[in-house]
């Protein structure tokens, strides 16, 4: 019933092309088949947002998109964002205003402030809580989250 | 939980979809985002997955006569930013920021909203209180059937065998207004209204609030605000949920008719 699939696709800039099968989704592939492991699997349903990586520019639920979907697509990850240094200031942002405490949710909800940032938009401290609010984290309650993300687009805390 | 061990098959034209549809326990898949998590909790089981999200001829977002014809494909972020939406179909423009969260918008599509027919889902509401029609495909050529008709049932639509759902027509109308209670932004709807005005009257329709979406027939003629909260209840018989009663859900959903009525209504 099941036969993988030769799909090729590139992460981090680097083309990768492997035989997947249907039912793995693209973050147990670059976890388990790529060693990405910064990319990481909470509710597995779309909820918690822990998956977050981009697609063609896009984030998007890693858990919620099979990898053999990702045929011919350009994948992002929070390994990648951060070696390019695209991160840096909300990472730094996130560090000082102390936005996480186990991390577990920080890079999901990096990818999901970063989309906000290079956006170009001036949001309010609402729309920061409205675009992350598919970002579950269970320690900080967020406050400390929307500062760091305030500072890294109006530079204020 | 990962998903049980499904063929997959990504289609490269329609012609090539309806083949691979008629497969044994085939499945479409556009966006995912209701499809993946059925599979990962395991509650659908299909044999093949068929990708259609290759199928660039229903991604685009056009102005037809009878009104504007957006793809199956397009997705609630497309529907969201795009200008003509904002225009000739504000009410989805309106509705698509209530739609779950940015990652999932990006991949989710009009078309899977529909096909699904989720009762708490934004789309179908709006297709009724729009009067749209599906359009649907098949070997032979297109169906078209009115919203009005097209949801059954709890998940049940009027897609047939054989037939992809190709996008939907929207008529322009003058006023409309979308709103939504949830628990926490994103969250399914306890209960929502969609509803739009112009020449020929108001058509209110909720979601949240049966098995499909709620054409609201009698509020939607009343002549004043009160006269619409009176005649509700007649068009509205609300199950409860695992936090809300009937009576509850019923009196919210006439708190959304008092925010949408002086929308609906012609200016003094």
């Amino acid at each position: 019933m099941e036969h993988a699939v030769e799909t090729t696709l590139t992460v981090n800039g680097v083309q990768v092309t492997r035989r997947i099968a249907p039912r793995v989704h693209l973050v147990d592939f670059l976890r388990d088949e790529l060693g990405l492991t910064g990319s990481h699997i909470g509710c597995e349903h779309g909820v918690c947002g822990a998956c977050t990586v981009r697609v063609n520019g896009e984030i998007v639920r890693g858990c919620l998109m099979l990898a053999v979907q990702a045929d011919g697509c350009k994948v992002e990850t929070i390994e990648g964002l951060s070696d390019s240094k695209e991160l840096e200031r909300l990472q730094r942002a996130f560090h000082e205003h102390n936005a996480l405490q186990c991390g577990f949710c920080t890079p999901g909800m990096l990818l999901a402030a970063q989309d906000l940032v290079r956006s170009g938009a001036k949001p309010t401290r609402d729309e920061i809580r409205a675009h992350i609010s598919g970002n579950y984290c269970r320690c900080t309650g967020y406050q400390a989250i929307v500062d760091a993300i305030e500072e890294t687009i109006n530079g204020k805390g | 939980m990962k998903a049980p061990a499904f063929a997959y098959a990504k289609a490269r034209s329609l012609a090539e979809a309806f083949e691979l549809i008629e497969r044994p326990g085939a499945r479409i898949l556009a966006g995912g985002q209701s499809l993946i998590p059925s599979l990962n909790m395991r509650l659908a089981a299909p044999e093949l997955l068929v990708d259609i999200t290759g199928l660039k001829d229903l991604r685009s977002i056009d102005l037809r006569p009878g009104g504007l014809r957006i793809g199956a494909l397009a997705t609630h972020a497309e529907i969201e930013k795009s200008d003509q939406v904002a225009k000739y179909a504000p009410l989805l423009a309106q509705a698509a920021p209530h739609i779950a969260h940015p990652a999932i918008r990006n991949r989710g599509t009009l078309g899977g909203s529909l096909a699904l027919a989720d009762p708490a889902a934004e789309y179908p509401a709006c297709a009724v209180a729009l009067n749209a029609t599906i359009v649907l495909a098949h070997r032979r050529g297109e169906r078209r059937v009115p919203a009005s008709k097209f949801f059954k049932a709890l998940f049940e639509t009027d897609i047939r065998p054989g037939e992809i759902v190709a996008g939907a027509e929207f008529p322009k109308v003058e006023r409309s207004v979308f709103l939504e209670l949830t628990r926490r932004h994103g969250d399914y709807a306890i209960v929502g209204l969609a509803g739009v005005a112009d020449a020929s009257g108001r058509r209110i329709a909720y979601f949240g609030v049966g098995a499909t979406p709620v054409f609201a027939e009698n509020a939607s003629r009343a002549v004043s605000l009160n006269t619409a909260l009176e005649v509700l209840g007649r068009d509205l018989q609300p199950a409860a949920d695992l936090y809300h009663s009937s009576a509850t859900k019923l009196h919210l959903a006439k708190v959304l008719l008092s925010r949408a009525w002086n929308t609906l209504s012609k200016p003094h």
